[in-house]
């Protein structure tokens, strides 16, 4: 299960920074999601993963799940959310105000960039 | 319990959100109760920094629940100082923007509170990801504050300002993981006891999360591979936004001495000062193309930007020196940079103002109106921040310059004192030619709508925040004692840690 999982969040958080980095903002919002997708499943692991294991704390005092990785996600979660509802926004504004939806506010650079 | 501990937080949050409650309408009833809220902030601060002068380590445990496991907010000289900085600032740059600059958009006083709880509870949390979601509250209402009043300049840099820090949260959550699978805990108090008895398997580990707070924090100091947003987000910002800013790079500063001295001190066994030497090299780089910024700007906005940049070189030096003289120095300086470069924003604005067309280009235009005040006050702002004598910024660099050892008096004292003199040969420059080298007629000719003379409020924020300059000079005795004692406090790790961790085994949690 780690295999899958550390190569799960490595692949999100790769193909985040690919996108985040690309020239249009749209890229980069979805890019940025995608970062955040896989800072929450490593904050989620961050406690070590257990199979099978009571949610908080187990009535035989067994294996049980870290709690506070939980927390910590979902704190994350709706921070990112917000942020991410916000970039969108902002991205729009960028567009509507600028002329251009490329993160430099370059108009000049669009149809060479749709001809290629 | 000290309940006080908690209203740096609560009184911007809860006035934030009954000001969020009137957003249209007259703006006088919003600039009232804004102002009068960060007046009774100071109030609180100052009575925190008295308490904290005591040297006792308070802290306020978030609905009683102990530490290491319930979140804490924590009461020493350190945060004491930065809140009623914070404070200061804010009283100043609010009455500057409550003479217009806050209707030109909606929602501003509301945000500004939030934002300064933000910052509040950045300073006062002693939990790191407490510290992480303060950072984003005070993010949140800066992204907005930054974009107030709309504009193509504000909305581009705006779109990077707010990438690069959705980036840099990102990186905060990935060092905080890590941090947290090794140590098992994210109380600074309990990080802090736990890292010298971390088993060596895990010590990389450890190690790879100290640098990645590292990297957030200098993003947010903005130290030199992570500073080029900063020019252009602050010098599009809203005068008032910026001169607020001017503390959020002192967040990051803050976050950085608290980590790196506490958790990551030198009783942290193979990990001990693992930034500072980092740290040392890159703030006297800083330091060197802060100078060159200064002298290459072409707009006043941007020139105070960099001055800026030069400021945070300087006081990242002295945690790259790491000793009790260049900690204290370093809290002196930052008291007096951070409402010095403030002022000088709102002065860079009013100057723009009153000279029309030209702006704050540093170019020939028209006379300013109030040539005597403003004139005045650039003369004091522009020395202070170049570090000449008699005004505060010279007490500063002395200070920091005198705390280097010989080893880094070799490499400090060169670029600090060029970065000086850069700052100095560039701001006279810029002076000569925005108050001397004026074309047209003298003010008596223009008509009367085109007068921008600055009301009392723009004036009262001015002085409060540039005449702080000559204040910290008068009162540089009893600060620098109080900042002795920071530091003093802030190298005793043992006594941190005890006041957090080991009284509640006793019994008396308050």
């Amino acid at each position: 299960m780690e295999a899958l999982f550390s190569i799960t969040t490595g692949v999100l958080a790769a193909c985040g920074l690919f996108l985040a980095l690309r020239g249009r903002t749209f890229p980069v919002v979805v890019g940025l999601t995608l970062l955040s997708y896989a800072v929450n499943l490593f904050l989620f692991s961050m406690g070590g993963l257990t199979t099978g294991g009571a949610a908080v704390i187990g009535d035989k005092g067994g294996d049980y799940a870290d709690p506070l990785p939980q927390a910590l996600v979902l704190t994350a979660i709706v921070i990112g959310f917000a942020m991410t509802a916000f970039s969108v926004i902002l991205a729009m504004r960028a567009r509507g105000d600028l002329g251009s939806d490329h993160v430099n506010g370059n108009r000049l650079d669009e149809p060479r960039e749709e001809r290629t | 319990m000290n309940h006080l501990i908690a209203l740096p937080i609560l009184l911007p949050l809860v006035t934030g959100l009954g000001l969020l409650l009137n957003r249209d309408g007259a703006a006088v009833p919003r600039r009232v109760v804004g102002l009068s809220a960060t007046a009774a902030l100071l109030v609180v601060c100052a009575l925190l920094m008295i308490q904290s002068s005591s040297g006792t380590i308070q802290y306020y445990a978030l609905g009683d629940w102990q530490p290491p496991f319930g979140i804490i907010l924590v009461l020493d000289r350190l945060s004491a100082l930065m809140v009623t900085l914070t404070a200061l600032l804010a009283l100043g740059s609010l009455c500057y923007a409550s003479a217009g600059v806050d209707v030109e958009g909606s929602n501003f006083h509301g945000l500004f509170q939030l934002q300064l709880m933000g910052i509040n509870g950045a300073f006062l949390t002693g939990d790191l990801f407490n510290l992480f979601v303060f950072f984003e509250v005070l993010l949140i209402a800066s992204y907005s504050l930054l974009m107030h009043g709309g504009g193509k300049a504000r909305i581009h840099s705006g779109f990077h300002y707010v990438v690069l820090n959705l980036a840099g949260s990102a990186l905060f959550l990935i060092g905080l993981g890590v941090l947290y699978g090794t140590l098992g805990t994210l109380n600074m108090a309990d990080m802090a006891a736990k890292v010298p008895g971390l088993d060596s398997s895990r010590l990389v580990l450890a190690e790879a999360g100290a640098m990645l707070l590292l990297v957030v924090f200098g993003l947010k100091s903005a130290i030199l591979p992570l500073y080029f947003w900063l020019p252009r987000a602050y010098a599009s910002a809203p005068a008032p936004v910026a001169a607020l800013f001017a503390i959020l790079t002192k967040v990051g500063i803050y976050a950085i001495l608290r980590v790196f001295t506490l958790i990551f001190g030198p009783q942290a066994g193979s990990l001990a000062n693992i930034a500072q030497p980092w740290v040392w090299w890159l703030s006297l780089a800083t330091l060197a193309l802060g100078g060159i910024g200064v002298l290459a700007a072409r707009d006043l906005r941007t020139q105070v930007a960099y001055l800026i940049i030069i400021s945070v070189g300087t006081l990242l030096a002295g945690i790259g020196m790491n000793s009790l003289g260049s900690h204290s120095a370093l809290l002196f300086y930052m008291v007096h940079t951070t409402l010095v470069t403030g002022g000088l924003f709102l002065l860079a604005d009013t100057i723009a103002h009153q000279r029309g067309k030209a702006g704050a280009r540093i170019v020939r235009g028209r006379a300013v109106e109030q040539v005597a005040l403003l004139g005045t006050l650039f003369f004091v702002g522009a020395l202070t921040v170049a570090g000449v004598p008699p005004f505060s910024g010279a007490v500063g660099k002395a200070l920091i310059l005198q705390s280097a050892t010989p080893g880094q008096q070799v490499w400090l004292w060169p670029i600090l004192l060029l970065s000086s003199l850069a700052a100095i040969v560039a701001l006279s420059r810029t002076g000569s030619t925005l108050f001397w080298r004026v074309s047209g007629g003298g003010s008596r000719e223009r008509s009367d709508k085109d007068i921008h003379e600055a009301g009392p409020l723009r004036t009262a924020g001015l002085m409060l925040l540039l005449g702080a300059s000559p204040l910290l000079v008068a009162f540089a005795g009893p600060l620098s004692e109080y900042t002795d004692a920071t530091a003093d406090q802030l190298a005793d790790h043992e006594a941190y840690i005890q006041a957090i961790i080991e009284r509640d085994k006793t019994g008396g949690g308050s």
